[in-house]
């Protein structure tokens, strides 16, 4: 460690910010090594991490099936669980997304609702964008041997502008290689509700998605929506497909050590 | 021959048959070679596309919030150079409008440029009906009238036509008019059109186009097409009439060329169309050609409802087809799947602004509101949003399935319910991932048919992350 290094790290022990983990309820349920690879990441980047035990969902589901009312409630619980901390840190574009615009949104007609929806989407972020673009972190190098491709989530990308911060920090992961697949900025057919309402569109989008995936011949698939990610690691292994599917903070905190998404246990 | 919007329960069968249909599928994908590529190619050599973009939003949205000025400027101007202008409040109002101009002009035969509006008011159906003979002059548009079909998409027509196909078509309709002969090269197949219709243009007793934009300050509309076959149906009729919505106008000619700008590389990734014509007025003393009689039909079918509320955004659409060409979905099912007169995201929002929510059905709900199309949008309308509003109006109106709502109304009420929601999905997380644990994903899955039909479900890691954190202990 440099002596700058060590300053650094020194600021950023007194200074060291109250981060709050929305864990996101996919994670939580179905890859709970997601949130510890997030908790990992940012208390390496000198945050004192807690995670609100009240925490559920963002209510994306009943937001994007219009059932406006329902949003409200569950945006008022979330507003009230997160607003006492400095930052709101979540391992997802698309919740994250409708937290920092969706909420707002949804209380321009409520002066009180929609300033503390504002000041909780102020502090709001994504954990790749928090890490590069308010930490300005650079977590420890991890190693992964492995050719990835990575996908860009909807959400993220569009509403949050995420698109150089995931391949920034990824490209600092040791013999880990990053090839561009075509089309990575097109939905992979997720779509939350969508791919179990409309199938068949989904599963014609995901298909076009493992198709371009498999021509790169990458044997890793990365990204940073566990919605987008169970998606394609579905649709991949339905095709026979070896693509092993991760987070891609599984991989940046050298977590990415089990079973991918969808692989069998006896892997590891 | 027009499509009117079909009821809503046909949408999953029309999704399988686009997804079934090979040569549909071809054409999807060439258009991604060609019209995709070619708009990325365009909108990157021109440096200011993004302040262009926010230079024709800027107009409209300033046009649509003054549009009772604009449009009494432009009327007073069409009126000024000795033009008439109707307006039509709905779609059998405007047909009436344009039969009886043709009645009173003694019409027999009429042409017609590409006319989405003229699709969306069903104007052939109409005109037909009184006996006339209605002959289309785009060519895209001259096949599907030969094919008696709807279009599916609104800059290119056929794209879901094979050139095998358009060749039986023509050799079957064509046989007659001096090509016996069946020939698959293009260039023949233009060829033979343009011979057809030649006559047909002289022949015209009214020609019929739609308008790209009206501008107020001259009251003059303005069409972009790429086959000339715009001016010819413009000029060379007795009577030109002009059938556009309301929120077709801007203010100035200045302004026009902002929005060219924008529509060319938006809709083919082209600079400029081949013909971009403005017609002003009938013909005056003087001129060597043009109508006798010059009419507009200003047409608002639902769009000064959307003008008061939350949809006035989508006014300001310029009807280029990006959207569509950057759907997923859209590139994925095919125009014909929608079932309406505009398909993709702007015919999602449409539809159920024009036809009502009764007639969309499912429309704005099929889509993933993954954004792509606003991303293109020349005018940045925020499609996303739009749909998610009126996935609410339909919410409010109940007319969403009863499924969706128990299911969605049931997560909402257990997203407040932390203590709840915890035993409830601990337990069942629990169970899927030790019944997943071997195989490490699901081929079928209780309820769940919707997503394992094509793919596998991967099992959860078991304990919850809430659970794991209480312990500090990883997966």
């Amino acid at each position: 460690m440099t002596i700058n290094e060590a300053h650094q790290r020194s600021e950023q022990a007194t200074s060291s910010p109250r981060v709050a983990l929305f864990v996101t309820c996919l994670v939580d349920l179905m890859r709970p090594n997601i949130g510890f690879a997030a908790v990992k990441l940012l208390e390496d980047a000198g945050c004192r991490v807690e995670v609100p035990r009240s925490q559920v969902c963002c209510g994306q589901p009943a937001y994007n099936s219009g059932d406006f009312a329902s949003t409200q409630r569950i945006a008022k619980h979330v507003i009230d669980t997160f607003a006492d901390y400095d930052y709101v840190v979540g391992p997802s574009g698309s919740c994250m997304a409708t937290i920092k615009t969706g909420y707002p949104a949804l209380f321009e007609d409520d002066a009180v609702w929609h300033a503390r929806a504002v000041k909780l989407a102020q502090r709001s972020h994504e954990l790749m964008s928090f890490l590069r673009d308010v930490l300005k972190a650079t977590p420890p190098q991890t190693r992964m041997a492995a050719t990835a491709t990575y996908h860009d989530s909807c959400s993220g990308l569009r509403s949050l502008g995420i698109k150089d911060q995931p391949r920034d920090l990824l490209a600092r992961v040791r013999d880990l290689k990053l090839v561009e697949m075509q089309d990575s900025d097109v939905c992979c057919g997720f779509g939350g509700t969508f791919c179990v309402k409309y199938p068949d569109i989904s599963v014609k989008m995901v298909t076009d998605k493992a198709a371009n995936i498999d021509a790169t011949g990458a044997d890793m698939l990365l990204g940073g929506d566990l919605g987008c990610l169970l998606n394609m690691a579905g649709r991949l292994r339905r095709l026979g497909k070896s693509t092993r599917v991760f987070h891609a903070a599984e991989v940046l905190a050298g977590m990415a050590d089990g079973p991918a998404i969808g692989e069998a246990e006896e892997r590891r | 021959m027009t499509a009117h919007a079909r009821p809503p329960h046909e949408f999953d069968a029309r999704v399988t048959t686009g997804l079934g249909d090979a040569n549909l599928q071809r054409s999807l994908n060439a258009l991604k070679g060609t019209f995709i590529a070619a708009r990325g190619h365009a909108v990157t050599a021109l440096p200011e596309f993004e302040a262009l973009r926010d230079d024709g939003k800027a107009i409209k949205d300033h046009t649509l919030a003054n549009l009772d000025f604009y449009l009494q400027r432009y009327e007073e101007e069409v009126v000024r150079r000795g033009g008439q202008v109707h307006w039509a409040r709905d779609a059998a109002e405007a047909c009436d409008i344009v039969r009886t101009i043709c009645r009173e002009a003694g019409a027999r035969t009429v042409t017609k440029g590409k006319s989405m509006v003229s699709e969306e008011i069903a104007l052939n159906d109409a005109l037909e009906a009184d006996g006339l003979e209605v002959i289309e002059t785009d060519a895209g548009e001259y096949i599907l009238q030969l094919g008696r079909e709807a279009p599916s998409h609104i800059v290119m027509p056929t794209v879901h036509k094979t050139t095998d196909q358009i060749a039986d078509l023509f050799q079957k309709h064509h046989g007659e008019l001096g090509f016996p002969d069946r020939t698959t090269d293009a260039a023949e197949l233009i060829a033979q059109v343009r011979t057809v219709l030649r006559d047909k243009y002289f022949k015209a007793d009214v020609g019929i186009t739609g308008a790209n934009f009206l501008v107020a300050e001259t009251g003059s509309n303005i069409i972009v097409t790429n086959e000339g076959n715009g001016d010819l149906t413009s000029t060379l009729a007795r009577v030109h009439i002009v059938t556009t919505g309301i929120e077709k106008v801007i203010p100035t000619l200045e302004d026009l060329s902002v929005m060219l700008r924008l529509l060319a590389r938006s809709a083919l990734g082209s600079e400029i169309t081949s013909y971009t014509t403005l017609s002003t007025g009938p013909r005056r003393s003087g001129d060597l050609d043009g109508p006798e009689a010059y009419h507009v039909v200003l047409i608002d079918n639902g769009r000064a409802n959307m003008l008061a509320g939350h949809f006035r955004e989508m006014l300001r659409c310029i009807r280029c087809g990006a959207c569509m060409n950057h759907c997923p979905v859209y590139m994925s099912v095919g125009g014909h799947a929608y079932g309406s007169v505009y398909p993709g995201p702007m015919g999602a929002v449409l539809t159920p602004m024009i036809n009502g929510h009764e007639a969309a059905g499912e429309l704005p709900h099929a889509c993933t509101l993954n954004g792509r199309c606003q991303s293109v949008c020349p005018v940045k309308i925020p499609l996303p949003d739009l749909l998610r509003r009126l996935r609410h109006q339909q919410w409010e109106k109940k007319f969403v399935s009863a499924k969706v709502r128990w299911g969605v109304g049931a997560w909402a009420w257990l997203a407040t319910k932390p203590r709840l929601y915890k035993l409830a999905t601990g337990a069942a997380m629990r169970v899927l991932g030790w019944a997943g644990r071997d195989k490490g994903a699901f081929r079928s899955l209780p309820l769940a048919s919707g997503w394992t039909k094509g793919r596998d479900m991967p099992a959860p890691q078991g304990p919850t992350f809430q659970e794991l954190w209480a312990r500090r202990t990883r997966p």
